[in-house]
């Protein structure tokens, strides 16, 4: 097996994983990054277009930008933490202007508007800068499992180059684990390589998690098609087959009566409440928004279409590793968690950070991982030769003998859990448990008895992390016993001040909750 | 889902194989790639978008189109303007003006920001 010695291993291939890297390398750092597709178009923000929390350091513009979300998150999010990220953020969209020479636009007044990116082009020019700044990428490249030190610090992974047929073991001082949320395979846009493989990876090796109720996030798409973004719907109109318009239904707020209508029946849509000027803005904006209807042939103002929601998971809802310090760190030596890998309650609370804040998010979290890993493992400087172990459970060292379901079915399993809406979305405690009696069964399962190597361990072990992952969620639903932010239960409607807390989770076999009070 | 490459168009430089965030094609033996696992598609486009020759052709859909589909017809794909327009519309290729800098949307609030993404 080809060994590769660095310093810092950055795990994922997207905006967190960039930043991570290029921050780890410009601090003097030998930086290995693995991406489980291809650094530059893989990943959420790659394939899609996102606002960013761009706001100018003005006292009174940044407290309104502070302010505008604490109640939607249940006032679970941390002002130290939305300052920093408003300051890096503001100086990281700058530094992509001036470095890498993004085509901001300008607006009418001739300023340049820096409230967002177009996917595609950003990581295009992510990967530019990552190489030049001598950062060895290995694309297609999945990380099947961390190694850890006869302490218990992390150590390295060790991955199969599909594209090569071959395994291989990278040797670091510290791993920053950048590699998205979970979406479940919804083919909402560019997240099938988003199966939560990093929180499996930390699991593994003691590391924690946090918020994973705020894990019910599903975005607005034409029914059997891919394009997740929802800003537009805004100008919608919504209605039933027989043209009755559907009372309460929106993108923001009146998302759960969609849910809720679909569930029988379907739910169509049409632009209708954009005017003229506006259209054409639209297309300019996100030309990915009207790929679909131009190759579908519906023109989305005058036309109307059927729509479906296609689960986003903690893609777009704000759960993942627990972070304990200013650098990213977890709590396992050695260990950095970036971008939507990592909870994103210190700025969103318990309400989703689609769009914005999750890409400021990103960048800044990226920055500091990447600065915080580099700084460990230079100090360290012990990574070099000490003995390592393979830390994998599930799918890669079963512990018994017999029939296990193959990755496919266990996916399936999965799905039919997690994808429903009168599951996930319209959570009540009755059907959570019945769920989470389905996963404990797939996870039984995978764990004793499920074995692949070489290249079917990739999606064996992505099974795996798609399983522990809803087994958080609906642990940590289940804790919660209040609505809070978007996790909403209908046998609790109302929150209950008395549960104004983080509620954290963690290991495998067995599913543990607690809760942690808010700074 | 991607269903189309077109042989004639193609120019064999495996940059496709190369972006694909899902693994979808295999090189060819001939030179030109081949959609090995249509199946691990997940319509993000990133292989059209990336192809210099407008060779590939990605439908909206995510499960596959049936065949005979006039989207499996480049002749039909040129004509209706459909082939390479995400491309076009990113602004990528020689003598292009990317996309993201022309990319100045409506406000979804009276006082929000211009969205531009």
């Amino acid at each position: 097996m080809t060994t590769l010695d660095t310093d810092v291993l950055v795990v994922g291939g997207g905006p967190a994983a960039t930043w991570a890297a290029l921050r780890a390398a410009q601090r003097g750092a030998d930086v290995v990054l693995a991406d489980k597709g291809y650094c530059g178009t893989s990943g959420a923000t790659a394939s899609a277009g996102t606002g960013v929390w761009y706001v100018p350091p003005d006292p009174e513009a940044r407290e309104a930008a502070m302010a505008a979300r604490e109640g939607l998150g249940g006032y679970l999010a941390d002002r130290r933490w939305m300052g920093r990220v408003l300051d890096q953020t503001y100086a990281q969209m700058n530094e992509l202007a001036e470095v890498a020479r993004y085509p901001f636009p300008t607006g009418p007044d001739g300023a340049p508007l820096r409230t967002g990116l177009q996917g595609p082009e950003y990581m295009r020019r992510m990967r530019v800068l990552v190489r030049r700044a001598g950062v060895r990428v290995l694309d297609h490249s999945p990380v099947r499992e961390l190694l850890v030190d006869r302490d218990g610090a992390v150590a390295g992974a060790v991955g199969h180059r599909r594209q090569e047929g071959a395994d291989y073991r990278v040797r670091s001082g510290a791993v920053v684990l950048a590699t998205g949320g979970c979406a479940f395979l919804s083919k909402a846009l560019g997240c099938d390589v988003n199966t939560g493989d990093g929180a499996l990876f930390a699991a593994e090796v003691g590391a924690e998690l946090s918020g994973m109720e705020f894990s019910n996030a599903y975005g607005i798409a034409p029914e059997h098609t891919s394009v997740t973004k929802t800003a537009f719907y805004s100008y919608a109109t919504f209605s039933r087959a027989d043209g009755e318009v559907l009372e309460g239904a929106g993108s923001a707020r009146g998302r759960s009566v969609i849910a809720r209508t679909l569930l029988s029946e379907k739910v169509f849509c049409v632009l209708d409440r954009a005017d003229e000027p506006t259209r054409r803005a639209m297309r300019l904006a996100q030309p990915n928004f009207f790929l679909t209807f131009d190759r579908l042939g519906i023109d989305p103002f005058t036309q109307r279409f059927a729509v479906t929601l296609l689960a986003e998971g903690t893609v777009r809802g704000t759960g993942g590793i627990r972070i304990t310090g200013d650098d990213c760190a977890t709590t396992v030596v050695g260990l950095y968690a970036a971008g939507d890998a990592a909870t994103r309650e210190p700025i969103c609370g318990g309400f989703t950070g689609g769009g914005s804040h999750n890409a400021a998010w990103a960048m800044s979290s990226g920055a500091w991982a990447g600065a915080g890993a580099a700084a460990f493992a230079l100090a360290e400087g012990r990574h070099r030769d000490r003995p390592v172990r393979a830390a994998g459970g599930a799918g890669l060292r079963p512990t018994g003998f017999g029939a296990a379901p193959s990755a496919a079915e266990a996916i399936r399993l999965v799905q039919r859990e997690v994808l429903p809406y009168d599951i996930n979305y319209l959570r009540h405690g009755d059907r959570l448990r019945a769920a989470l009696s389905e996963l404990d069964g797939v996870w039984t399962a995978l764990r004793e008895h499920a074995f692949a190597d070489g290249s079917g361990a990739g999606r064996l072990r992505s099974a795996a992390a798609m399983t522990a992952h809803a087994r958080w969620m609906y642990h940590s639903a289940l804790t919660r016993t209040e609505s809070r932010g978007m996790a909403k239960r209908l046998d609790f409607p109302e929150q209950d001040p008395t549960q104004h807390h983080r509620v954290l989770s963690g290991g495998l076999d067995r599913v543990r909750t607690w809760t942690e009070a808010v700074a | 889902m991607i269903e189309l490459l077109d042989p004639e168009r193609c120019v064999s430089c495996d940059k496709c194989v190369k972006v694909c965030p899902t693994d979808v094609f295999d090189l060819g033996a001939d030179g030109v790639p081949v959609i090995a696992r249509q199946s691990d598609c997940q319509t993000c486009f990133q292989c059209e978008a990336n192809c210099p020759t407008d060779a590939l052709y990605v439908a909206p859909h995510t499960t596959p189109l049936p065949p005979g589909s006039p989207e499996h017809d480049v002749a039909h794909l040129v004509e209706t303007g459909l082939l390479g327009s995400y491309r076009a519309h990113l602004g990528w290729g020689r003598g292009r003006t990317p996309g993201a800098a022309l990319a100045v949307g409506p406000s979804l609030t009276p006082s929000g920001p211009r969205l531009i993404s």
